[in-house]
């Protein structure tokens, strides 16, 4: 047998063997009973010296071809046995992954809160300034300059929380529109103001009555303000809360502080206008008041209105929860059921 | 108030339906409540003729009647009413009906005899009780005798009629009638009316010798009386009571329906009283004496404020006047001689005796809101027309006048550039003068400018403005175009106080605390408690429950009314932050000082329980890391402190800390005292105030870049055995002072107090890390740093160094 032939069985049965070696072990045996200094390789390259000049290369250099075909066979087996090895590891570390992560503490903005930053963030875009002003007020600011003389009956229709004669829980922000006028230098450009806060009114709690809420009261006073900005003002507004598709209509309605004074109706969430039971089969639903700035509200606070007007309106977060979110009881909102505050998360 | 659909098409050609017409007075006037036609959800309910009628063989009350339905063959119908006669029309509800409240009527046997349906009572087809004439109450209704059998009731009662319920706005008197509301209607539908002219016929004698009107014309600035005689009561013709059941009044007599129907269509109330009751022939308008009493016609007995305008005769008071009237002259069915009084009140009179008196009637509603000042005659008139034509009365001549102070109607300057300035329109003149003169105002034009008389009736518009409105709504607001303001740019932005109250929401809330916003009215008690500082309370004058009666002066005890209110549905977990304001009055002024506060209250446990994780109970390091990693994320400028407090009445004395910054107190944070807790029936629950506005004024340390170290940092770990009341602060401080220019952090990683340290002793463990920035560490350097403060911690705190 040639030594070449020898060579070329070795690599068949080397090769057969490191197929059929099943791990790591195996083929570190194969590795050194191959290719070790006392393996059949090095004798065959050992029994070289008997060749003829001409011969001995070229076997040796088969004999490399040899060595180097067993060796990269060998490398991909441990590889192979490596990753098997890997796998079957893996294999037993396989979890659940349908069981519950591990709870975090994490709270919530309530949802009246969410309302208001979302009508900030709308108005602060719009270039208006965010103002709050005291919860207890003086009858002055709250009725007075708003165009409620002591004696008018529109008194009747916001029964008060009075401290004293003079000094009442805020029956509505607007309180603000006076505070703000009062002080405002019109040279340095026009009013646009919103007021958030807590307001207060005389009543009995119930599903639909709350001696607390919320009201967020706007206002714009420049040279040239219209009923026309008011509208598509409003449009914005429940365009950016309820959705694109919301429609706003306007009805002639009563404010002292407002003339012409208008009450603002939305789309019917529940039927999208076509008319239902919680519309009143009207397609409408109300959810604001507003209109164009009294006179007497400008004049008393001592800016003419012959030269600036504009408009304001009051909106009610209270009632946006509750149309939005079909929420059922006003109590809901102050009575803070962790069941009931956790249920709006803070998508935006 | 609900006014009729069938009579308003009696003086409009209107071609709209019932509902169509109450949308667009909705859209374009008032708001309108409902529209409801009676006679819907009704069928075969029809008219009857009692033929005869016989006694049930086998019932004490129940007759059993033939009666006509309009059929060939009578029907035979058993029937309980005790005012069933023979001879009567009758309501009848035939088989196969439905009548009020939904019923169906079936053939039905009554005690053993068979009967065709039911004779129906007013209430029976859907009356309410408040309009069904007296006579009827408690039995069955009787028809005019001239129906025909068989034919359906509704046209008879008025059911067939829409009726449509205003919700009249304060400004709007002028809706409170007929005629306002045909004049609006009239503008807004472009439409001409023509409202009835009253055509008295005063045959009696002259009026001047019959009676004297004395008058405060203050009070009242108008004030007439005419005088019938020869009156006959009866009830009213069936058209008269239809009118008045439409809009909720109950039929009594023809004298008082007149009145009533008269104010319906004129707006202006009218009262009538017998004249031969009158002490004397001189009547007075004046204010109540001291120890005046009146018995009004509901028959309750008032004691009278010497501000309620009475009308009297020379002996006593007869009427409350504008309000109701009395007792001793109230028309009754001897009555023969009428004086009636049409007259304009002071509002606020009015308001406040309806007030005073709870008595808020048709009247004082009208007069609250001002009646047509320049109709007042009309509808004297047109009474007395009715009185001779319905009661056979004879009008006296003349009407007795005892103030007649009619104001003068407003003229008001518009220009059309204001009104397409402020309606953001491009109205024409044309059409601005064609809308104010629909509504019945007189327009003169020169240019630009309109110059507008507004009749004495529309007493709500005074000003330019009111016109705008007038013309806005009758234009249609859905015609207004939608547009933004324009006009110079303003900047929209949170103040630096604003920003921080939104970051401290975001920053609580990352903490895992829920928003909550709790009633700032509660108890004087609540109110006092974890007080902050010292305050007098502030009290509502006038709360509605002693609930939510004081102004809060912390926050905490809101919150702790939120955790009894969630540990009373089971709800055990519970933590709540809120951001909101406290009421602190000094003593000696009304109006309290408002300041911002937030607070935190947690019970029961932060990490809830899960099948990876035990629950652990809060406590006050939880607690207190919140508020720290808080006052963190604020970046409060100077150090923050953490002092025992065992003064709080409210709080664990052992279980307390004030916090400070830079030595000023600024909150607490602690756990409830266990008293307290029960008397919330809350259990243990951690709690912390901080005074929001105080760290809004703090000095805030600004973001600024810092190196990250490239060298390694070495750190030495120490135990210590120190005595019980060495604070971890005081070892804290003391390695910090003592610890070297490397000593970058000391962090506590050990407690303990357990059988393995001496009694009276614990042990401390801490890691301190040096580092240097500009060269990396060597050993030794840290070696003697270490050591020193080892020495130190054993010379200045007796630590024993383990
Ligand atoms: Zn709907």
């Amino acid at each position: 047998m040639s030594l070449k032939d020898k060579l070329t069985e070795l690599q068949q049965h080397g090769l057969a063997d490191i197929q059929k070696s099943s791990d790591l072990k195996d083929v570190n045996q194969i590795r050194v009973s191959l290719l070790g200094k006392k393996g059949p390789i090095t004798e065959v390259l050992r029994g070289m010296r008997d060749l003829d000049a001409e011969e001995r290369p070229k076997v040796g250099a088969f004999a490399n071809e040899v060595r180097d075909t067993l060796t990269t066979a060998l490398a991909k087996r441990r590889e192979e046995l490596e990753a098997a090895v890997l796998n079957a590891r893996l294999a037993k570390e396989t979890l659940d992954v349908t069981l519950p992560g591990t709870p975090v503490a994490k709270g919530e903005p309530h949802v009246i809160q969410q309302i208001i930053d979302q009508i900030e963030d709308l108005f602060l875009g719009m270039g208006y300034q965010v103002l709050s002003g005291p919860e207890v007020e003086e009858d002055k600011y709250n009725f007075e300059m708003m165009n409620l003389p002591k004696n008018h009956p529109a008194r009747d229709m916001q029964d008060t929380f009075y401290i004293t004669k003079e000094i009442l829980m805020r029956t509505q922000t607007s309180p603000m529109q006076a505070r703000t006028l009062e002080k405002h230098d019109f040279s340095q450009g026009p009013l646009k103001m919103i007021s958030p806060g807590v307001v207060y009114r005389r009543d009995t709690d119930d599903p639909t009555h709350s001696h607390q809420f919320h009201q967020v009261e706007g206002l714009v006073i420049d040279k040239h303000v219209t009923m026309a900005d008011l509208k598509g003002t409003l449009q914005v507004l429940a365009h950016e809360l309820f959705g694109d598709k919301f429609d706003v209509r306007l009805r002639p309605s009563y404010f002292p502080f407002t003339e012409p004074s208008v009450e603002a109706d939305i789309t019917c969430f529940n039927c999208g206008g076509k008319g239902c039971n919680v519309c009143k089969n009207t397609g409408w639903i109300e959810v604001l008041g507003a209109g164009m700035v009294h006179p007497n509200v400008l004049k008393m606070a001592g800016v003419d209105p012959d030269v600036y007007g504009g408009f304001a309106f009051g909106v009610g977060p209270d009632r946006f929860a509750m149309l939005k979110y079909g929420v059922d009881d006003i109590r809901n909102f102050y009575l803070n059921d962790v069941r009931f505050l956790t249920q709006f998360t803070k998508k935006g | 108030m609900n006014i009729s659909y069938n009579w308003i098409k009696e003086y409009l050609d209107l071609d709209v339906s019932a509902a169509d017409l109450a949308e667009k007075i909705e859209r374009t006037s008032v708001e309108v409540d409902s529209v409801t036609r009676p006679a819907d959800g009704l069928k075969k309910v029809v008219v009857g003729h009692v033929n005869a009628m016989e006694a049930h063989p086998d019932s004490d009350h129940l007759h059993i009647c033939e009666v006509d339905v309009g059929d060939d063959q009578p029907s035979q119908i058993v029937c309980g009413a005790p005012n069933i006669a023979a001879g009567q029309n009758v309501i009848v509800a035939l088989p196969g009906s439905r009548i009020g409240g939904n019923v169906k009527i079936k053939r039905s046997k009554m005690r053993g005899v068979e009967s065709d349906g039911m004779i129906c009572s007013l209430q029976e087809i859907g009356f309410s009780e408040d309009v069904v004439p007296k006579e009827y109450a408690d039995g069955i209704y009787v028809l005019p005798a001239d129906a025909t059998p068989g034919e359906p009731v509704f046209h008879i009662l008025g059911m067939d009629d829409s009726l449509i319920d205003l919700d009249v706005t304060p400004n709007r008197g002028d809706m409170l009638s007929l005629n306002g509301t045909l004049r609006d209607l009239a503008a807004i539908y472009d439409k001409p009316v023509t409202l009835d002219q009253p055509a008295v016929k005063e045959t009696g004698d002259a009026i001047a010798d019959q009676l004297t009107l004395h008058v405060d014309d203050q009070l009242s600035p108008q004030y007439r009386m005419r005088l019938v005689r020869n009156i006959q009561i009866k009830p009213s013709p069936m058209w008269l009571q239809v009118r008045l059941w439409n809009a909720g009044m109950r039929p009594i007599n023809n004298v008082v329906d007149v009145t009533n129907y008269i104010m319906l269509k004129y707006g202006q109330p009218l009262h009538a009283f017998d004249y031969d009751k009158f002490s004397g022939q001189d009547v007075y308008v004046r204010t109540a004496q001291a120890g005046e009493k009146l018995t009004t016609l509901d028959e309750n007995d008032h004691e009278l404020d010497p501000t309620d305008i009475v009308i009297a005769d020379s002996q006593a008071p007869i009427a409350l006047a504008g309000v109701m009237g009395g007792l001793s002259t109230a028309i009754s069915d001897q009555t023969t001689t009428v004086a009636i009084e049409a007259a304009v009140f002071e509002s606020v009179h009015i308001r406040k005796a309806a007030q005073r008196h709870h008595l808020h009637t048709d009247a004082s509603q009208r007069f609250e809101r001002g009646v047509n000042q320049a109709g007042v005659q009309d509808a004297l008139d047109a009474a007395a027309q009715m009185l001779d034509e319905l009661a056979a009365g004879t009008v006296q001549t003349g009407t007795a006048v005892g103030s007649n102070r009619v104001p003068e109607p407003a003229v008001i300057p518009l220009t059309l550039t204001h009104v397409n300035a402020v309606l953001g329109m491009d109205l024409s003149m044309e059409r601005v003068t064609h809308i104010l003169e629909t509504l019945g105002f007189t327009v003169a034009v020169a240019g630009d400018q309109l110059t507008v008389t507004v009749p004495i009736r529309r007493n709500d518009i005074h000003i330019p403005a009111d016109l705008l409105e007038e013309i806005a709504r009758i234009y249609g607001y859905d015609n207004i175009p939608a547009t933004l303001p324009t006009g110079r740019m303003t900047q929209g932005r949170l103040t630096a106080a604003q920003r921080l109250m939104r970051a401290t929401r975001h920053s609580l809330e990352g903490l895992g605390l829920n928003q909550a916003i709790s009633y700032a009215l509660t108890t004087e008690d609540k109110a006092k408690m974890f007080l902050m500082r010292p305050s007098e309370v502030t009290k509502l004058a006038w709360p509605m429950s002693v609930d939510h009666a004081v102004l809060r002066m912390n926050m905490v005890t809101g919150l702790l009314d939120d955790i009894a209110y969630n540990t009373a549905r089971k709800v055990k977990d519970v933590a709540l932050y809120e951001q909101g304001r406290v009421f602190y009055r000094e003593d000696g002024t009304d109006r309290p000082s408002e300041e911002e506060h937030i607070a935190g209250a947690v019970t029961g446990t932060l990490m809830p329980e899960a099948w990876d994780q035990a629950a652990k109970p809060v406590d006050f390091y939880q607690v207190k890391g919140m508020v720290e990693a808080y006052l963190q994320d604020m970046a409060v400028n100077g150090d923050v402190t953490y002092v025992p407090n065992a003064d709080m009445p409210e709080m664990h004395p052992g279980r307390t800390a004030d916090i400070l910054v830079h030595g000023h107190r600024i909150g607490y944070l602690g756990q409830v005292h266990p008293t307290i807790a029960k008397r919330f029936k809350i259990g243990a629950t951690y709690v912390f105030e901080l005074n929001l506005q105080a760290i809004i004024d703090m000095p805030k340390q600004e973001n600024q870049y810092d190196v990250i170290s490239r060298y390694p940092a070495i750190t030495r770990d120490i135990a210590m055995l120190v005595a019980d009341d060495v604070t971890n602060e005081q070892v804290v401080n003391l390695i910090e002072k003592r610890g070297g220019a490397y000593l970058q952090s000391v962090k506590l990683f050990d407690v303990y107090a357990g059988v393995k340290v001496p009694k009276g002793k614990k042990s401390l463990a801490y890691t301190l890390t040096y580092q240097d920035k500009h060269a990396t560490l060597v050993d030794d350097a840290v070696n003697q740093a270490f050591d020193k403060v080892s020495h130190r911690l054993q010379d200045e705190l007796g630590a024993e160094i383990r």
